[in-house]
């Protein structure tokens, strides 16, 4: 089944699994952060990561990411072995917000929609969808961590990806933007986007989230479809 | 592979010494110099020694950005480190030999004393560099740098010859054609350098592949465990 | 088409956020002026000797004002690792490349502009040969300077002591270029010799480090 996926190109609204890893291993040094990840994620699902601090989850998404060589073992994103071909239907978010502070939201974003070859419609459609005023000249430096946050959002969907991947979009966010971003991730994955979110907050993705994935030391430990079904 | 190593070491120390004795004793004394040019039996090929090991290093990086070979970035690094050894010989042996012979430290339109300086500098950054990284592929970025190094040499050679033409001033080595009876001198210590470079990098190249699987080793046994 | 559209975007994007960050800007241009200040009370030459050696003050004093600016070539994409964005997405390494170096070549030449009249007044200096001849070899070597600079910085991202870590690798691939613009320009301020070779080896120089930089780039940029 593994050899399929590979196997198979790039297609579009797939029944295909969205991301297939096989017995990643990622070391830094004498540091192991993935032990042998293996598994499937399936298209069109939203997908919530939990673990303690060092289980490898961010590890984990920067390698999804291609931002991250495995050192070991295979990882198939898309249909792909080749991330770099797929960039375009990546969408990436991080603990830093990848925003220059200096900018303003349209600024930054009108920048970002340069580099994926994207209307400027696109960047204030996407800043509205987040709840944010397009027209703000504030730079993003400036802006609360729940507006960063969202603004690090857009950023991410600006090229409508096929995959989202979010690392932490809720930490040190109020409550109103927590709100609106889970209800969008909803939306995005209600309109066929595979979307996979670490955080530590899982309850906010209670309801919108297709299974609750835990991973501890390096490895997924447990895929609960509901959030006491992981003992959170 | 240990008996190899056993007789390199043997024939090295046999030809170094057969060069020694060449050197201090078999070759006839140089008319206008007198002994002082004797240093130049370990000026000239440790120079040419350097620059042979520096193509090494050249070649094997382009290997290992094509192939990622591991074998190939040990190589590099290997005939780096070995290659700045004998640069810094000829950078000592030149103003040593320039001194009582000409009455100057150092000449900046020697081709060959300036050009050895410039790459002494250029590999000492590339092994500092390798020290630095923090990269988990630090050989791909070495490899990067290696080649830059070695795109540069042609041009630092020609802009030192240039500068020579404009600005004539002693150079170290002296002209004229060479006693063949030296020539013979010279080649066997070329050759007894080159088996000593050989011995040495051979020796660092297992040390540097029995330090990395001691790493390969450390790591595996930190992914095996359980818990951290 | 597309190369160039990222190129002038980025390239407009960090002329845009220099601008508004003045300090970094003001300070540097100050440390520009400090140096030729401090030139002036470290050599005295007559006028005479002026010429000889003023090729090599000025480029050595160029050199230094140059590596404390390409040391901020990518501060702000280290910052909230914008970087990774940039890696992320679909746009190739090159056109970012290009912006950097352009960007920190239009920052170097303004730094240089400054300096400049002031060496000339402080050493007392005038170019007995053809004075123009100056502009291809400030031109030239700039860009040498900054085209190996820009990519050394990017390779000291990944290296500890990155601020010494790129005038380590700097100084020593410069060498060649350096020989060659300060010879090139002691040849047209004494008018002795031409400096017609040494302003062709500039311009080897830069042709061979920059296809050099466009190919080896992307493999940089993506190393961990």
């Amino acid at each position: 089944m593994v050899a399929d996926a590979i196997k198979v190109g790039l297609e579009p609204l797939s029944s295909n699994p969205a991301v297939v890893a096989e017995g990643i291993i990622k070391q830094f040094g004498r540091f192991a952060a993935l032990r042998g990840v293996t598994g499937e994620f399936a298209s069109g699902k939203l997908y919530v990561i939990v673990g303690d601090n060092g289980a490898g989850k961010t590890t984990l998404l920067r390698t999804i990411a291609g931002l991250a060589q495995p050192t070991r073992g295979t990882i198939s994103v898309l249909g792909t072995e080749d991330l770099r071909g797929i960039r375009a239907h990546i969408g990436y978010m991080a603990h830093p917000s990848l925003l220059y502070d200096e900018m303003s939201a349209m600024e930054n974003l009108r920048y970002f929609a340069g580099l994926y070859g994207v209307e400027v419609a696109r960047c204030r459609e996407v800043i509205s969808s987040v709840n944010l005023n397009p027209d703000l000249e504030r730079p993003a430096g400036q802006y609360s961590q729940g507006m960063r946050q969202r603004l690090s959002l857009a950023r991410a969907l600006l090229n409508d990806p096929k995959l989202l991947l979010l690392d932490e979009p809720f930490s040190n966010v109020d409550s109103r933007s927590a709100h609106v971003m889970a209800v969008l991730l909803g939306q995005l994955r209600d309109q066929r986007k595979t979307i996979l979110v670490v955080t530590h907050q899982p309850g906010i993705l209670e309801s919108a989230a297709n299974e609750f994935v835990s991973m501890e030391a390096g490895r997924i430990t447990a895929r609960t479809p509901t959030l006491q079904a992981a003992h959170l | 592979m240990k008996r190899g190593i056993t007789i390199l070491a043997i024939v090295t120390a046999l030809l170094l010494s057969y060069a020694l004795y060449g050197a201090l004793i078999g070759a006839p004394t140089e008319r206008t110099m007198g002994d002082v040019q004797r240093i130049f039996y370990y000026h000239v090929p440790s120079a040419w020694t350097a620059f042979l090991l520096f193509l090494i290093n050249f070649v094997a990086s382009i290997i290992y950005l094509i192939r990622r070979s591991t074998k190939a970035d040990i190589l590099a690094l290997v005939s780096a480190e070995v290659g700045v050894v004998f640069c810094t010989v000829v950078l000592v042996t030149g103003p040593i030999w320039a001194r009582p012979v000409w009455g100057i430290w150092w000449a900046a339109g020697d081709i060959r004393l300036t050009t050895t300086l410039v790459l002494w500098v250029i590999y000492v950054s590339y092994l500092v560099l390798r020290r630095l990284s923090t990269s988990g592929q630090t050989p791909k970025i070495a490899a990067v740098l290696a080649v830059f190094g070695a795109l540069d040499v042609p041009l630092v050679y020609f802009s030192i010859w240039f500068f020579r033409t404009q600005h004539p001033s002693p150079v170290i080595g002296a002209g004229g054609s060479l006693d063949p009876r030296m020539g013979q001198v010279l080649l066997i210590n070329w050759a007894a350098f080159l088996c000593l470079a050989w011995l040495v990098c051979w020796t660092r190249y297992r040390l540097e592949v029995a330090q990395r699987h001691v790493e390969e080793a450390n790591a595996l046994e930190s992914l095996l465990e359980g818990s951290r | 088409m597309r190369l160039y559209a990222i190129t002038r975007a980025t390239l407009e994007k960090d002329i845009r956020l220099e601008w508004r960050s003045k300090d970094a800007i003001n300070a540097m241009l100050f440390f520009a002026l400090l140096v030729v200040v401090i030139f002036s009370f470290a050599f005295d030459p007559t006028a005479e000797e002026s010429r000889r050696i003023a090729g090599g003050l000025v480029w050595v004093a160029f050199l230094f004002a140059a590596v404390v600016a390409l040391n901020q070539t990518w501060a702000r994409e280290l910052r909230n690792q914008v970087l990774d964005a940039y890696r992320v997405s679909p746009a190739p390494a090159n056109p970012l490349f290009l912006a950097k170096a352009l960007g920190n070549f239009i920052f170097v030449s303004a730094l240089e502009a400054l300096m400049t009249p002031l060496f000339i007044v402080f050493f007392k200096l005038r170019a007995i040969g053809q004075g123009w001849e100056l502009v291809p070899i400030a031109l030239l070597g700039t860009w040498a300077l900054v085209v190996n600079g820009t990519f050394f910085a990017a390779i000291s991202l990944r290296t500890r002591s990155r601020e010494i870590m790129l005038p380590l690798l700097l100084f020593p691939i410069s060498v060649p270029a350096l020989i060659a613009m300060v010879n090139a320009t002691t040849a047209v301020l004494t008018g002795e010799y031409s400096a017609r070779v040494w302003t062709a080896l500039l311009l080897a120089y830069d042709v061979v480090f920059t296809v050099a930089c466009l190919f080896l780039f992307e493999t940089v940029l993506e190393a961990e």
